[in-house]
């Protein structure tokens, strides 16, 4: 049976090259939520790993119980709850993180430095809640953990890695996650609605609220593992990151991803074969759904694309794709939490440094490409913790994508000091290993870019 | 099929549309009604390139968005030039800090009208109207002690009042026309960092301060940004390669240096090189953001980097130059470094000890000069050799065309193998000295050895034959500077200092030099930082990696390339119209000024070498700047204790001054800081927040220099309290500069204004657009200070007419005065005319002295005639006045045409005309390196991001097809370093530097406070540059604020917290004996036991409760911190040691301050 493809456009971040500034979240809350009843919503926002994540661990799916679960059958179920649950429980809370989850928004009484009258000490501007409009004691933010800053060891991710890792000076490892809302293939937001307000594009697969028909019902918020459905508490709408639609439309990138000054985001169009949507979601263990998702993709220069309609544009951004290529044809990027089932489309390169590093302790030489390898395994970064995020704690395809990046500063290294390179056998071809370097290294605009 | 499926299906619970085949998603096109919020949302009316004036060196090009006339929102621009087809680009630059900066636009804290504090207001007007004359009325405020206690108690504590531009100027100007005429004009002072950052708005600030000879004030080296070793090791203040240039190297150690938060648009560069196998090091006492790239991660003790760095020096030059030498490297610093150079030795307690360069003179040479030609031994012949290229061709006559590092003998790097002598080398790690051979020769009278072969013995790596004691190999862990050594010290593994030594060679090595070390205020900001980076430097000399692309050192600390340096610099120093300006080191005048030299109860004795002949002993600090004021090492302000206009008035100034001067009853002011005549009086910032955030020492400053409270535990009672008669701040935002000011202007921010921005990140200038009109009451700085310049003329015509002014200046680098040593005992001194009523016109006008002197930037001579011309025509002829028939210079627009036109970098006329100059004098070519038909104007800027040309004002090339790295054309073309042997340096030979045991690169640990102060604390208190807000800005932004922990923190590591009791977010108090912080804990295991971090430029007016240690606010990061002076950066008038403003001065260091924490009551009273 031909696929019934279908367009989707998606984000790869190269993790390897986050520099954790924020950038990306500051230029998206400027252009999308710096108004009132969203002062705590970061349509993005960027984490610091190991570490609790915004809003609090919302990684800990037994308490939020979003994204979807296969039951015994072999289906998938809302992993809180089906739709007639939904529907009887209309009116009660819905699972969802407070406002102390996510931070108590606040500002300063600034107007003191300016019009404090004469005392006997210097004004100040003390803090006040934008809730409550009362005195403030600051004790969580938008990013408070940031740099290991207190105690990440409540991080949800940090409890499956079944290596014990020490929060210690000397195993000191972290690295940043910045996050947007996945639009997934299979939402779980989306189906959590009960108003039909969320909807998935089917022109670009960017997932929506329509402001119109949102009721407010926040089971969005609860349904998205991801907590990246935001309830905006003045108009009493459900708001979310839009993939920068308006920007999209006209040919521009997303703002997270123009003013990403690590140049660590690609945009591009991936093909999909919609009919096989619900079979990949459901395979029976976790650790296949990244091939599932894999295997849903179809390939741009498959016959049937010719014959699904796509707008002569948009086949042909789908072959020039950096996002395919980063996913399925060096096949380093890796999806976000698949276990949840809902086939993010945001998938991300794992960091690889520091490596060397950890292989200097051995005495071994760390710029040999063998060593390289056998250092990837001691990485300061534990690669079950990457596991435990990209592939639902399968080592291997971490493991692979590590050492193709490896693979390719070795060979490049050799290039540099004008030596003969050699190519580590990582699966990949010179020609692909030159042109991933190409993508990753130089990384131009019109080629990290790619929107019809 | 479920119940709720079945609901789906029929449609009658969700919309009627397009579902998948599970019923899980639902399928629309797009454009739906409800789509149109965000459609709205993303629109606007136009959008504005424009940039942030701050002290980043980002200089990032930014759209920003204006909707309905409202600033909306900002992003980057994405369109600078192409580096190349195979690396990657500039865009996008930018960072969080920038792209959160529309919000001072209408935050709360935007400053809208002048204020001025209450007090001062009523007693202004009280005695204007009484008096009739705002002159007056200031003069008897500002004497009467009652009503002068009353206002400067006021400062800082609130009641600031609304007032008119009129008042605000007419007060402003009154106090610069009563200080001028009663005091000095030298008691008015400014302070305005880095005009890279905005050229314009710095530039007619300290124009009109230039003008009416007041003071302007260095920033860079008391930031401690300046790296004091870049004069003393390369002649140059500081230059360094554009980020592009780190994707050259092969290998990169970022060193002290957090670069994704402090270079964050250019961390892209290192984090795309490693793709390119370049190798990444880090070297930092925590696991920072940096450590998340390298390849290596090396935690050391604060401050100890410099035995790091020696202990890699040692086994660089014992594998690299004498176990098997390397061409590459022999070759490299035969001819670029001074390590073939002879020194002399002279006996100390039956041994030697190194003395100076020795030079033609001690050859018996009758030339001129000859004292300043310095020596090597010809491999061919054996014999001494007076190559061309030391600082005695350079102003010289006869050295015309002789000023150039051509070679026509091969020099001898070493004299081993003949007689030798043991050398005593001071060691500061606790041991005395060293006892180590070297190799030597007699010439003359002289017993001689090279540079090179102290530098082995210094290092401690011996040679088969010499006497003295040598380390036994790398694990000798007595003798420095082994591998072993340092371990102890730095914390590093020796065998880790091995490996990386040895890669960074070999790289270096098969590379042709393109190892990089990026350094940062980690390492810079040290009492000893100086000698750290000379240690650091070493290893890039040795292996041949200065002048190369890809290799050298990368310093960004603060110092943002102005890089049409010409142009601004004659502006600034309004040098248009008279000469020389007034420009003054901050350190030492804060020293004074700021009383905090009482509160240093050590000698500088005590901090000298064990070999030191004794000259600083007994002897304070504070004595030692006399005694370099006094030798016309570097200028002070004031000058003299009396009015220089006073002095103006004999019928021969210069004579007069001298004759006063010679029989004592003229006293340089710096003798006694504290005498009344001697205080500064006005002081006006912009463009900074000196009092929120430079101000090391921040409690003095309040104590002493405002009079008002401070935290200060036992102020000392002799010291006067106030002495500064107004403090104006402009800004945009309240900050502790403008809550503790006397009168407050409201400036235009950096999206309301024209000026232009340049950086040593990356070869392009470019503009700052108005997106919106200055609101409210707001004015651009250029606009503000042509008010208060006109309000002064007014005042100033009658009151003050035209005058002659006895100015002093220091013996200048880059001018025939850096080699006057040892010349008269005291400053040069010129005379100056100011007509103070034509200060406005003055100002608004491009002077005759232009074309008519010349601009002269680092020893060559632009002369803009044509410029001038072309500037007539382009910005018009002023019609009447001192200034009829001059270029105008009355628009911010025209000063930015100014700026450019007369700017070798953007004018390829004056560049190629330096070029020829610097031909002449060297007779070398420099033919393809200027671009004479290069030129860039104001509307090109605008337009984008523009790259500049080559010109002499620079070290290096600049071309569209390769990256700047500095000193390229001193490597390519043979043009020597600013320097006594016109090499790069590894040897000092003033006597100064001797006495504190530099002479080498040397280990000198972080100073002993507990030892030297009595501090009591015990944890190292550092304040690195912070992730939430950079330098003087931003500490109060609220989406900054909400990123992070919203209020003022210090992180400690979970090691120290336990022990204090210290639990994460627990407010804390850091006391010491300079000041109080109080601020909540970050409780961190990325951080090092011992260490503590406040982040740099935490001001206290975001979320500051009082203290429980002084029940008053606590206070800035910097008021732990006190300003204790190098001796040596004050040396002058010898070669590269010599002054220039911002190039070579005593730095505001303030890594090595300690501090005690506690836990506090956790209940916060504001």
């Amino acid at each position: 049976m031909s696929p019934r493809v279908m367009a989707q456009v998606a984000m790869v971040m190269n993790l390897d090259k986050c520099i954790g500034c924020h950038t990306c979240s500051v230029t998206c809350k400027q252009v999308w939520t710096n108004r009132p009843g969203m002062e705590y919503v970061w349509f993005n926002n960027v984490e610091t790993r190991p570490g609790q994540g915004y809003p609090r661990r919302y990684e800990d799916q037994d308490r939020w119980r979003g994204g979807w679960v296969r039951d015994g059958r072999g289906r998938l179920r809302l992993r809180a709850g089906g739709r007639l649950r939904k529907l009887l429980s209309i009116f009660a809370n819905p699972r969802m993180p407070s406002i102390q989850d996510y931070y108590e928004p606040w500002t300063y009484d600034y107007e003191n430095l300016t019009n404090a009258p004469l005392t006997g000490d210097v004004p100040v501007a003390p803090p006040r809640s934008l809730i409550s409009n009362q005195p403030e004691k600051i004790s969580w933010s938008a990013n408070w953990d940031d740099n290991l800053g207190g105690d990440p060891s409540p991080d949800p991710v940090l409890a499956k890695v079944s290596e014990q890792v020490r929060m210690e000076f000397e195993q000191a490892y972290m690295f940043y996650l910045p996050r947007i809302c996945e639009h997934c293939l299979n939402p779980s937001c989306v189906a959590s609605c009960p108003s039909g307000a969320m909807y998935k594009r089917e022109e670009d697969g960017i997932v929506l609220v329509d402001q119109d028909r949102c009721r407010g019902w926040r089971m969005c918020v609860t349904g998205c593992p991801y907590k990246k459905v935001y309830f905006n508490h003045k108009t009493g709408k459900a708001e979310k990151c839009t993939f920068c639609y308006p920007r999209v439309e006209v040919g521009l990138p997303t703002v997270c991803s123009e003013t990403c000054v690590g140049r660590l985001r690609y945009l591009g169009v991936l093909l999909y074969d919609a009919d096989r949507v619900t079979e990949a979601a459901s395979v029976a263990d976790e650790r296949d759904l990244y091939e599932a998702q894999l295997g849903v993709f179809v390939d741009p220069y498959d016959p049937a694309v010719d014959d699904a309609g796509l707008p002569a544009e948009w086949v042909e951004a789908a072959r020039r794709s950096p996002v395919y290529d980063l996913i399925t044809k060096y096949r380093i990027a890796l999806p976000l939490h698949p276990e949840y089932r809902t086939l993010p489309m945001v998938w991300y390169v794992p960091p690889l440094s520091p490596v060397v590093d950890a292989l200097s302790g051995t005495g071994h030489d760390g710029e040999d490409a063998d060593n390289l390898f056998a250092a990837i395994e001691s990485m300061r970064i534990p690669v079950d913790y990457l596991a435990e995020l990209f592939t639902a704690g399968d080592p291997v395809p971490v493991t692979a994508a590590l050492r193709r990046l490896a693979a390719m500063r070795s060979y490049m290294r050799a290039v540099n000091l004008g030596e003969q390179p050699v190519l580590a056998d990582v699966g990949l071809s010179e020609d692909d290993l030159l042109a991933m370097y190409r993508l990753l290294a130089l990384a131009k605009y019109e080629e990290r870019y790619v929107i019809p | 099929m479920s119940a709720e499926d079945l609901l789906l299906k029929t449609g009658r619970f969700l919309r009627r549309s397009v579902t998948s085949g599970d019923l899980h998603t639902l399928y629309l096109t797009g454009g739906t009604e409800g789509d149109t919020f965000y459609r709205d949302r993303w629109s606007h009316d136009k959008v504005v390139r424009s940039t942030h004036g701050v002290n980043c060196t980002g200089s990032c090009s930014w759209k920003v968005f204006v909707k309905d006339g409202i600033i909306t929102w900002e992003s980057q621009e994405t369109d600078y030039p192409s580096v190349g087809p195979d690396s990657p680009e500039y865009e996008p630059r930018g960072c969080p800090r920038g792209a959160a900066f529309s919000w001072y636009t209408y935050s709360p804290t935007r400053i809208r009208y002048p204020y001025a504090r209450g007090v001062l207001v009523e007693m202004y007007a009280e005695a204007r109207r009484r008096l009739s004359d705002p002159v007056a009325a200031w003069a008897e405020i500002t004497t009467n002690p009652e009503k002068r206690e009353k206002y400067q108690q006021a400062r800082g504590h609130g009641g600031l009042v609304r007032i008119s531009w009129d008042l605000a100027t007419e007060l402003i100007a009154a106090a610069h026309v009563h200080t001028i005429k009663t005091y000095g004009p030298d008691r008015v002072a400014g302070f305005s960092p880095v005009p890279a950052m905005s050229m314009v708005s710095q530039a007619i600030g300290a124009r009109f301060v230039s003008l009416i000879g007041g003071t302007m004030l260095s920033y860079y080296d008391w930031y401690a940004d300046l790296p004091v070793a870049s004069p003393q090791v390369f002649g140059d203040q500081t230059d360094v390669p554009e980020s592009a240039d780190w994707w050259d190297a092969a290998y990169l150690i970022m060193w002290g240096s957090n670069v994704p938060v402090t270079r964050t648009p250019d961390a892209h560069w290192m984090a795309e090189a490693r793709y390119r196998g370049q190798k990444v090091v880090v070297v930092a006492p925590d696991y920072s953001d940096a450590a998340k790239f390298a390849d290596e991660f090396l935690s050391v003790r604060p401050g100890t980097d410099g035995a790091l760095a020696m202990a890699m020096g040692h086994v660089l030059l014992k594998e690299f130059f004498v176990e098997r030498a390397r061409p590459y490297f022999t070759d490299y610093v035969r001819r670029f470094t001074d390590l073939p150079f002879l020194v002399t030795l002279r006996s100390h307690m039956g041994s030697y000890v190194p003395g100076k360069f020795l030079t033609a003179k001690d050859l018996g040479s009758q030339e001129e000069a000859a004292e300043w030609k310095t020596v090597f031994v010809s491999e061919q012949t054996g014999e001494p050799v007076v190559p061309n290229g030391s600082v005695g061709f350079r102003w010289t006559g006869s050295g015309a065309g002789r000023w150039n590092l051509n070679l026509d003998t091969t020099p001898k790097l070493t004299l081993y193998g003949g007689e030798t002598a043991e050398v005593l080398l001071p060691r500061f790690d606790g041991g005395h000295s060293a006892h180590r051979g070297v190799p030597v020769m007699r010439v003359g009278e002289h017993l001689v050895t090279t540079v090179f072969d102290l530098l082995l013995a210094h290092y401690g790596v011996g040679r088969p034959g010499l006497p003295g004691s040598w380390p036994t190999g790398y694990d000798d862990d007595a003798e420095p500077y082994t591998p072993a050594w340092q371990e102890p010290i730095t914390g590093v593994p020796a065998r880790r200092a091995v490996k990386i030594a040895r890669e960074f060679a070999r790289t270096a090595e098969s590379t042709g030099g393109r190892c990089m070390i990026i350094l940062g205020a980690g390492t810079t900001q040290w009492f000893h930082g100086d000698t750290m980076y000379r240690a650091f430097l070493s290893l890039l000399l040795l292996t041949g990696c200065q002048g190369r692309n890809g290799g050298g050192w990368a310093h960004y600390v603060g110092q943002e390339k102005c890089r049409p340096q010409s142009g601004w610099a004659l502006l600034a120093g309004a040098l248009d119209w008279s000469r020389p300006p007034r420009q003054v080191p901050g350190t030492p005048f804060w020293y004074l000024h700021t009383d905090q030299w009482r509160y240093e109860r050590f000698h500088a004795g005590e901090l000298a070498s064990p070999l030191a002949p004794g000259a600083f002993r007994g002897k304070h600090a504070a004595d030692l700047v006399t005694e370099a004021v006094a030798n016309g090492w570097m200028p002070m302000s004031p000058a003299f204790d009396r009015n220089p206009l006073d002095l103006g008035d004999a019928d021969d100034p210069i004579a007069y001054t001298r004759e006063e001067l010679r029989s004592g009853r003229l006293r340089l002011a710096a003798e006694d800081p504290d005498d009344p005549r001697n205080w500064p009086r006005v002081l006006t910032l912009w463009r900074s927040n000196l009092l929120g955030a430079s101000a090391k020492g921040d409690e003095y400053f309040l104590h002493h220099l405002l009079g008002t409270a401070s935290n200060l535990d036992h102020p000392d009672e002799e010291a006067p309290k106030g002495k500064l008669d107004l403090l104006v701040t402009l800004d945009f935002r309240m900050t502790s500069s403008t809550i503790f000011s006397d009168v407050v202007l409201p400036a235009a921010t950096w999206y309301e204004k024209h000026d232009l921005s340049s950086t040593d990140m990356h070869p392009f200038v470019h503009a700052f657009n108005p997106a919106i009109s200055p609101p409210w009451q707001t004015k651009t700085d250029f606009s503000a200070f042509h008010a208060i310049a006109r309000t002064f003329s007014d005042l100033a015509r009658d009151r003050l007419g035209v005058r002659r002014d006895v100015v002093a200046v220091a013996y200048q680098h880059d001018t025939p005065g850096e080699i006057a040593h040892p010349g008269p005992d005291t400053p040069e001194l010129q005379l100056v005319e100011r007509d103070y009523g034509a200060t406005a016109e003055k100002l608004a006008a491009l002077g005759p002295l232009t074309e008519r002197l010349g601009i002269q930037v680092k020893g060559v001579t632009f002369m803009p005639d044509r410029e001038v011309d072309w500037l007539g025509r382009r910005c018009g002829l002023v019609p009447r006045g001192v200034a009829k028939g001059r270029p105008e210079l009355d628009t911010d627009v025209k000063a930015c045409e100014t700026i450019l036109a007369l700017s070798g970098v953007s004018n390829g006329r004056l560049a190629a005309q330096g070029f020829r100059q610097l031909a002449d004098r060297t007779g070398v070519s420099f033919a393809g390196v200027a671009q004479e038909r290069h030129r860039i104007v104001f509307s090109d800027t605008q337009a984008g991001p523009t790259q500049v040309a080559a010109s002499p004002e620079w070290s290096g090339k600049e071309s569209h097809d390769r990256r700047y790295s500095p000193f390229t054309i001193n490597v390519e073309h043979g043009k020597p370093w600013h320097t006594l042997t016109g090499r790069m340096h590894f040897f000092l030979d003033h006597d100064w530097i001797h006495e504190y045991g530099e002479a080498l690169p040397v280990y000198r640990p972080p100073l002993d406070l507990a030892a030297l102060c009595g501090e009591t604390g015990t944890l190292r208190y550092l304040t690195p540059h912070n992730k939430w807000s950079l330098h003087s800005e931003y500490h109060d932004n609220l989406l900054m604020l909400s990123l992070s922990r919203g209020g003022p923190t210090i992180w400690m590591s979970t090691q120290d917290a336990a022990e204090l009791g210290v639990s994460d977010n627990d407010w804390v108090e850091a006391v010491n004996r300079n000041g109080v912080v109080v601020a909540r804990a970050v409780v961190s295991h990325r951080m090092p036991p011992g260490t503590v971090y406040m982040h740099h430029a935490q001001d206290r007016l975001i979320d500051v409760p009082k203290s429980e240690a002084t029940g008053r606010r606590g206070g800035i990061h910097n008021a732990l911190t006190q300003i204790l002076i190098k001796p040596t950066h004050m040396i002058g008038a010898y070669a590269q040691l010599s002054y220039a403003f911002n190039y070579l001065g005593p730095t505001g260091n303030q890594r090595d301050e300690i501090t005690t924490i506690r836990r506090r009551a956790q209940e916060a009273e504001y």
